[in-house]
């Protein structure tokens, strides 16, 4: 770059708001951009530009690490569940089943069908949700806003589904080990399915605005492709990989809870890029609403099923189980929070909004965990930044930032 | 494929190298002595195995020991994605070091960076060892080991009783 770009007539350096720039060598200069927000939350990516285009990048996160693994380890068993759904509140019922599963396989016990219906039908809510609220994001990324403004409002219907089904907004703490800690109440059923109407609708509106949009179009397509061998060379997850023509969904490798009784699809894209991965999302709310359908009938054909095993009941004291009996709610015992949990390795994947989540649990057969070890989504898309973004002119880069659905207090954990 | 197949199918792949295979609750999890990791990792890898879900490194002070578990799966081989396999190698507590498997897994990268910040486990042939989520500072300290004991706070605590 020449001398009259990188100073001004008042003599000071050339400066964007948020963004630092210092010559590194001659034609290669070096910009940091973020922590502050620079779309989805606390993360830094210090690219080095030849020009405008990109050649190198180096994602520098962690600056929303809540120490999510030590401090299970100190609290618990139960009290965990509370803490990890704070990594994706939006996703609350997600995140936290593959942690239940894992301590229901180390204690042999299995949840009720009713009580796994119930989890899919959040678990899909969530997801829901979640994709509006990736999509809202990308808006911002894009200078769209009205897609902002539509994503982040529709979301609120399926927000608001879940606060009627759980009592609270986000962060659920729905499901406990051998059950939910809610029944469905009586209209949700009614509710569900005219939310799902409506977003069926919406998608169409979607199509029109967003995603056939001229200007969206040339925006994304052909931008940030991930091929299909590299997408499994680096282990991205979730639609970014279904974008590259992997069908891998643990909903279906290794379906957890209800889902081999379910009916849906798990969409495939072969092109690999930013637009690929934006129809994977849409195309997945369609099978999310879907699965809310199936599960509600099939909640309306059971009803009066319990929600925790026989076990667990049997055990409650009388105005628990009147409680339990009149309005579907489970109050807990103080021996709930202080069980042992059998010594034992256990490993639960789940599919979460944004991908795959594993959790590893270990118990030395004490009232804590010995080991949690979570690796979530946007953990393991993170290397995203550094193998796909060169090469890019800097322009693409919120294209690709949105286009992965990337989150940073998810990933930082 | 069950559990037991999973089990002879990874004696069969990692013929000759094996200390102990056990069947876990959703994964199978097998240790090599630590000379014999890369060449365990280059065979589960051409096996079909293709990339890492988690690298998980769990402390064990009373056998002075740090155990790192590669859990591996597979994208492309559609039978394969059902299983979890767990490679695992065990490192002296006080000098852990062992070769980095980032050359055979490209998805190891950013969590041996992980471990080796939180455990201080020091990866050989790592492209780009320094912490991921930590400061150096905080790195320094191995938070994740058993001896560093999270103390609990109090809501006054560091507030003088009177100010001066």
């Amino acid at each position: 770059m020449r001398e009259s770009h990188t100073g001004t007539s008042s003599g000071e350096g050339w400066k964007l708001p948020g963004m630092m720039v210092r010559r590194v060598e001659r034609e290669v200069y070096e910009i940091f951009i973020g922590p502050q927000h620079p779309g989805s939350g606390h993360m830094r990516i210090i690219v080095r530009l030849d020009g405008d285009v990109i050649v190198e990048a180096d994602p520098d996160i962690g600056y929303v690490h809540r120490t999510m693994e030590k401090l299970s380890e100190v609290r618990e068993w139960l009290k965990p569940i509370p803490l990890l759904e704070r990594m994706t509140i939006i996703d609350a019922c997600n995140i936290t089943v593959p942690y239940v599963n894992a301590l229901e396989k180390l204690m042999d016990k299995s949840p009720p069908p009713r009580a796994s219906y119930l989890r899919v039908l959040l678990c899909e809510i969530n997801r829901v949700a979640s994709h509006l609220y990736g999509f809202g994001i990308f808006g911002v990324f894009l200078g769209h806003s009205t897609m902002y403004m539509w994503a982040f409002g529709d979301r609120e219907v399926f927000v608001e589904l879940a606060e009627v089904l759980t009592g609270a907004r986000l962060t659920h703490t729905y499901p406990i080990p051998g059950g939910v800690r809610r029944d469905m109440p009586q209209d949700f059923p009614e509710m569900a399915r005219r939310a799902v109407r409506y977003m069926r609708r919406r998608l169409e509106e979607y199509r029109k605005i967003f995603l056939d949009n001229p200007v969206i179009v040339r925006r994304l397509e052909g931008v940030g492709v991930i091929p299909r061998n590299l997408a499994a060379e680096l282990g991205i997850v979730g639609p970014n990989v279904r974008a590259s023509g992997i069908k891998y969904d643990v909903r279906l490798v290794e379906p957890y809870e209800v889902y081999d009784e379910l009916d849906f699809e798990v969409p495939v894209f072969e092109e690999g890029d930013a637009l690929a991965r934006t129809w994977v999302r849409v195309e997945e709310i369609k099978q999310s609403l879907n699965i809310i359908e199936q599960a509600v009938d099939w909640l309306e054909r059971h009803k009066g099923e319990p929600v925790i095993p026989k076990e667990d009941f049997d055990k409650l004291p009388k105005l628990h189980k009147e409680v339990y009996e009149k309005t579907g709610r489970v109050k807990l015992l103080p021996a709930h929070a202080s069980m042992k949990i059998p010594a034992g390795k256990a490993i639960a994947r789940g599919e979460m909004g944004r991908g795959e989540i594993v959790y590893y649990v270990e118990s030395d057969g004490g009232t804590t965990p010995y080991r949690v070890r979570v690796v979530t989504p946007s953990a393991r898309n993170a290397v995203i930044f550094k193998y796909i973004v060169p090469g890019h002119r800097l322009m693409d880069l919120p294209a690709i930032y949105g286009s992965i659905d990337y989150f940073p207090p998810e990933s930082d954990r | 494929m069950k559990a037991e197949d999973v089990k002879t199918l990874v004696e069969r792949i990692l013929e000759g190298m094996i200390r102990g295979v056990e069947i876990r609750k959703g994964y199978v999890e097998v240790v090599v002595d630590l000379e014999n990791v890369v060449e365990a990792a280059r065979r589960l890898k051409e096996a079909g195995f293709d990339h890492v879900k988690s690298v998980t490194a769990v402390d064990y002070p009373k056998e002075s020991k740090i155990r790192v578990t590669y859990h591996v799966s597979s994208y492309l081989n559609e039978e394969l994605a059902r299983v979890i396999v767990g490679l695992s190698v065990d490192l002296p507590r006080d000098n852990p070091v062992m070769e980095s498997l980032t050359g055979i897994w490209r998805s190891a990268e950013f969590q041996e960076r992980e471990v080796y910040e939180f455990f201080g486990v020091t990866f050989r042939g790592h492209p780009d060892l320094r912490p991921l989520l930590l400061i150096p500072e905080l790195a320094e300290k191995r938070v994740l080991r058993k001896d560093f004991v999270v103390r609990e706070e109090s809501i006054y605590e560091g507030v003088p009783h009177r100010y001066e």
